[in-house]
């Protein structure tokens, strides 16, 4: 605060006031159609007030989803989606660690060459090449599998690079005492990268726990069978005619679920979760 | 950057770098190049039999109207999200920055969002702005304005990037709050000594100041356009009403998937990897400029 004006500090205020509110409106009416029968949906305008069909709503997407659309439960799919959620962080870090270990750590012909091939992959986002990928898990026969879902997605030039980073970072007498005391690289890995990693790992964990929780395209063209619908999918495969058509309360129901676990990771651990969002994106 | 010390083993590194060059290769560059192949074959509507063509489905795409209406389209849209995205939350840093009180609070509600799903951000909008129920077409109706996104370009356009920018919104806030947050105090100080206003000094000081954190978010948020909003358009519009939507993301994945154009969307997808090539090289251009910031 450089001065003290205080008309200045009121409308701070209330432009954030106004941004807070504007980010939460969709969020709030989304709860209230969970809340309510489709009926009360319909009659325009909605009320604004939470009905007292929340856990009729919810009981229903979690065992039977919706009855004119998809009628994948939501259980099922919220599982779904956490399999995603957690294998492709885990098998990002676990590829990405190994990876950075031995291009910071060894001199070994082509060391450069795999490097660079790493790198290349931030220019071919899955969007780019959707066919070919797809074909490619179709011929391994991975469609509607879990493997199909996350192993295309783990290799990341981005998590490579960030551990690359930090290794760099690491004071080289570390290295060197290791190699006096007659350590090997893996016992220099495990009992000294690894625990110093810590912070970065719990950083790109939570985003790429939100990444892997809000893949839509890739499960959209892996997964056709409704057991492997992944929570985003099935809420899209609910919308099934024009808007009076859908049962906007067991969506909303369902969106609230799938909205969930990612937002509360997000507020819950937002220091890493700021932290993994500035270092992984520099 | 090289380590001094490294370690020695004819087979170890190689053990350590094969699962990521293992999944690089058959789920990267062997889909890529299979891309460019594609790229450059013309299929029967049955897929049995495919012929060499050139640069037949290139030629093809930019004599396509639709294509080129897709470029803009495009274009538009991009510049729509990133400067309403960047302003928005400029806008709200900038608060943010100056309130002592209730700071953290600000910021844990305005960045939630960036945990929602694009697909999950463009169903809530479009139920918001549903044409026969939405309660804010209701109250746009209220006002005299007739809402239909169904069938109205312009008003989809709107709609997907109110969605796009609304889930955008927390991750440039983050990162102008961080690049507000590490501006000397002492400059601002000596402006409003020298009798600078608070919007003179965020003209003259701060903004000019903030410019590396702007650059960067506008490559990020032009990439989120192109990209990640996928999901936003597959959720809502699904490219139309008569393409005002169509993105070229969206067009690829639309004329392989469901037009099954094999050729055509191959070329498509080869054109959009050298416009992600140079958005990724304009980011790491500015990378190094900014170190010495």
């Amino acid at each position: 605060m450089v001065e003290n004006r205080p008309w200045l500090t009121v409308i701070s205020h209330g432009v954030l006031i106004l941004g807070v509110l504007a980010v939460a409106f969709p969020l709030y009416i989304t709860f209230v159609a969970s809340t309510l029968t489709l009926e009360q949906i319909m009659q325009v305008p909605m009320q604004l007030t939470p009905g007292d069909k929340l856990i009729e709503n919810f009981s229903q997407v979690l065992s039977g989803g919706s009855t004119t659309g998809s009628k994948a439960a939501a259980s099922s799919m919220l599982v779904n989606s956490l399999v995603m959620a957690l294998a492709i962080p885990l098998g990002k870090m676990a590829i990405s660690v190994i990876s950075a270990f031995a291009i910071v750590y060894f001199r070994f012909p082509l060391r450069m060459f795999f490097f660079w091939m790493i790198f290349i992959t931030l220019m071919l986002p899955v969007e780019v090449r959707i066919i070919p990928t797809y074909k490619v898990v179709a011929d391994l026969g991975m469609l509607n599998t879990y493997a199909g879902l996350t192993v295309p997605l783990i290799a990341s030039a981005t998590a490579t690079f960030l551990f690359r980073q930090f290794f760099m970072t690491i004071p080289d007498e570390l290295a060197e005492a290791a190699r006096v005391d007659g350590a090997s690289p893996m016992r220099f890995f495990w009992d000294v990268l690894i625990p110093l990693s810590k912070t970065t790992m719990a950083a790109l964990f939570v985003i790429q726990f939100i990444y892997g929780w809000n893949q839509y395209l890739w499960p959209l063209l892996i997964t056709t069978d409704e057991s492997m619908y992944t929570t985003v999918i099935g809420i899209k495969r609910m919308i099934v005619g024009s808007d009076s058509a859908n049962e906007w309360n067991l969506i909303m129901a369902t969106a609230i679920l799938a909205m969930l676990p990612p937002a509360l990771v997000v507020m819950l651990m937002q220091k890493w979760f700021v932290k993994g969002l500035v270092e992984t994106e520099k | 950057m090289e380590k001094r010390v490294v370690f020695r083993s004819a087979w170890l590194p190689y053990a350590l770098v094969a699962p990521q060059i293992a999944i690089t290769l058959v789920f990267f560059f062997w889909p890529a190049v299979q891309a460019v192949w594609y790229s450059f074959q013309l299929q029967d509507a049955f897929g049995l039999k495919s012929q060499f063509v050139g640069l037949q489905n290139y030629a093809a795409l930019f004599k396509d109207g639709n294509y080129l209406e897709s470029f803009k389209v495009t274009a538009l849209f991009s510049a729509l999200v990133a400067f309403f995205g960047l302003a928005i939350s400029l806008l709200l840093a900038t608060m943010a920055d100056r309130v002592l009180r209730g700071a953290m609070a600000y910021k844990t509600l305005l960045i939630w969002p960036y945990a929602v799903a694009p697909a999950v951000a463009g169903v809530l909008w479009a139920f918001l702005f549903a044409p026969s129920i939405g309660i804010v077409t209701y109250v746009l109706k209220g006002w005299g304005i007739n809402w239909n996104w169904i069938l109205d370009g312009d008003q989809a356009m709107l709609l997907i990037v109110i969605a796009s920018v609304w889930k955008e919104i927390s991750y440039n806030f983050l990162f102008f709050l961080a690049g507000l947050q590490s501006i000397p105090k002492s400059l601002i100080e000596a402006a409003a000594i020298d009798g600078a206003g608070p919007l003179r000094r965020f003209w003259t000081i701060v903004f000019p100041l903030l410019s590396p954190t702007t650059f960067f978010l506008l490559v990020v948020n032009c990439v989120y356009a192109f990209f990640d909003t996928f999901g936003v358009i597959d959720a809502t519009t699904q490219g139309g009403p008569a393409q005002a939507t169509n993105i070229l993301v969206y067009k690829v994945y639309h004329d392989g998937v469901k037009a099954a154009d094999l050729g055509g969307s191959s070329a498509q997808s080869v054109i959009l990897m050298f416009i992600v090539i140079a958005l990724t090289v304009a980011q790491f251009r500015f990378v190094e400029r900014k170190v010495q910031y």
